[in-house]
């Protein structure tokens, strides 16, 4: 795997095992995962792409029966250590899913919520933060007038950003995204993967997906994932054009997946 | 002949399954013909709000006011037991309970929903209306309060299934949508999960009001049986059903008794029709709010 010297590692998997009961969902799983970069996990259904990507914001908690083993460093803590207390662990790692989540609420509820939670309360702080964060995610213009109303009767590619927009709100440092666009026409893929590029410069991005052309498009880094095993990682432009591993290759010219 | 077979099945399916419509169609029709013709010896307001049940007085005296009270009363009562009880199992059971918990409480919750009235109003009358009366020192146990009691039990089971489903409707994705921004699990209960289940938990109270209203056996048991405006909880009462219930066999056919009696179940049968549109109406609004098929 290619190592960058001038790069700061935010997440780094250090020997990942993970199983749904007696099931082995990840295998040995080893990735340092940059700064302030688009990394991109793809792979066949099944890979455990998605697995990996819920252990970083510890979603997997919510799973019965399932177990870890290894360490998963956030700016060098594991997250999995005793002391850690998850609600703050992902005030730190927001996640966007796969199908846009907006709760059924208001536009500007459905923002606030993050902070309101954390129990702030000054409203002025409060608007700031929103509006602020509905800019950063381009989505201010098209809701600014609308910002009580139901958050449900937004297309789907703006209940979407809004979803990214809810996430900015509590400032995390990395942001996760569980196949964003899997639900979304062209047009709003485009809108997102152009705001996913926009928002690396301040935020560290994982992003799984199953489009390869999309993880081409806006990763600096692509880790491919078969059967729960990390096949190949490093620079995107390389694992694209010369793959290490012939599994790889097959993958990416289609031979399976 | 093979067609001609496939055509009697068909037959045979579509009337059972009109069946239902027909007897709903037959009871509404005897209901308005039996019930209409009291209206002749006394106007509609003077029978809703007339305060005096007396019809085998002479004069009789035909003023339901003072069942239609005792039913409200009785049924709010009951509803200030059941729906505490009944929401919070249900939220227990579905939200916090471990998989060995819940395998116990729910069927146990079913199996309270499975008991005869009869038996609950045995149960009434025997333990807790002589409880009632020794430790409050009232004149009697059957009154109003105990009918609120064994109802509100009675209702737990309604109201907690009904509320159980509400909350398993609520898409993962919100809760999911909440723990990722770093809600915990009370926030995410009562901020997200609750607030969307909440037009199907409002289902779940109207469903168990109907419930209450309608219960006959029990109340004609425990409440007393007077057919009086009640002063305090802790006096007897006379629902409607029960007045129906005690008083059918009595009246002689085709009398005005006999048609007040059909009039006081048309307005019973009204007023739980009103309640299940009701309850329909927001649980149909509710699907549509959180994008499910209808």
């Amino acid at each position: 795997m290619d190592n960058n010297l001038n790069e700061t590692v935010r997440v780094k998997a250090d020997n990942i095992n993970f199983f749904y009961g007696s099931k082995k969902a990840l295998n040995g799983i080893n990735m340092d995962i940059n700064a302030n970069k688009v990394t991109a996990l793809i792979g066949p259904s099944g890979c455990g792409k998605s697995t990996f990507l819920r252990l970083i914001n510890r979603m997997n908690d919510l799973i019965g029966s399932s177990r870890i083993e290894g360490k998963l460093l956030l700016d060098g803590k594991n997250i999995f250590d005793k002391d850690v207390d998850v609600v703050e662990l992902r005030r730190r790692v927001g996640m966007v899913f796969q199908k846009p989540n907006p709760f059924p609420k208001s536009i500007y509820e459905n923002m606030a919520y993050g902070l309101e939670i954390k129990g702030i309360k000054d409203k002025k702080f409060i608007d700031e933060k929103v509006f602020d964060s509905l800019k950063k995610a381009a989505l201010w213009d098209e809701i600014k007038d609308r910002l009580n109303d139901s958050a449900l009767r937004l297309s789907g590619g703006q209940q979407q950003r809004l979803c990214i927009a809810r996430c900015l709100v509590v400032e995390p440092e990395v942001i996760l995204f569980d196949e964003p666009c899997a639900s979304l026409d062209p047009i709003s893929t485009r809108k997102i993967e152009e705001l996913i590029i926009e928002l690396k410069q301040f935020y560290t991005i994982i992003i799984v997906t199953h489009n390869m052309q999309q993880a081409a498009r806006v990763s600096d880094y692509t880790a491919f994932m078969y059967l729960g095993d990390l096949i190949e990682f490093g620079h995107t432009e390389k694992l694209f054009t010369v793959p290490k591993d012939k599994r790889t290759e097959e993958y990416l010219t289609g031979k399976f997946g | 002949m093979y067609k001609t077979k496939e055509k009697i099945y068909e037959w045979i399916f579509m009337a059972t399954a009109f069946s239902s419509l027909i007897f709903l169609l037959g009871i509404i029709i005897v209901l308005f013909n039996e019930g209409l013709p009291i209206f002749k010896d006394v106007g509609v307001f003077q029978f809703i709000f007339g305060s005096s049940w007396y019809p085998t007085h002479i004069p009789p005296e035909y003023g339901i006011f003072p069942v239609i009270i005792g039913s409200f009363v009785v049924t709010l009562g009951a509803m200030f037991i059941a729906v505490p009880l009944g929401m919070g199992s249900a939220l227990y059971i579905y939200e916090m309970a471990s998989e060995k918990q819940r395998n116990i409480l729910k069927p146990v919750v079913e199996l309270l929903g499975g008991i005869p009235s009869i038996i609950f109003g045995f149960f009434g009358m025997v333990i807790i209306a002589p409880f009632l009366q020794s430790v409050l020192k009232i004149p009697t146990g059957l009154c109003a309060f105990t009918g609120m009691v064994v109802l509100g039990i009675m209702a737990i089971p309604v109201v907690c299934s009904i509320a159980e489903d509400a909350l398993s409707f609520v898409p993962r994705s919100y809760r999911e949508a909440s723990y990722a921004l770093g809600g915990n699990r009370w926030q995410t209960l009562i901020r997200v999960v609750i607030p969307a289940a909440g037009s199907g938990i409002s289902t779940a109270i109207i469903l168990g009001v109907s419930r209450v209203i309608g219960e006959t056996m029990t109340v004609l048991m425990v409440t007393g049986g007077a057919a009086m405006i009640p002063k305090s909880i802790f006096d007897p009462v006379r629902p409607m059903t029960s007045t129906i219930a005690a008083e059918m066999g009595e009246a002689a056919m085709g009398s005005p008794h006999y048609h007040s009696l059909f009039a006081i179940g048309l307005i019973l049968f009204l007023i739980t029709l009103v309640f299940n549109v009701i309850a329909e109406v927001i649980s149909r609004k509710y699907r549509i709010k959180l994008g499910l098929d209808v």
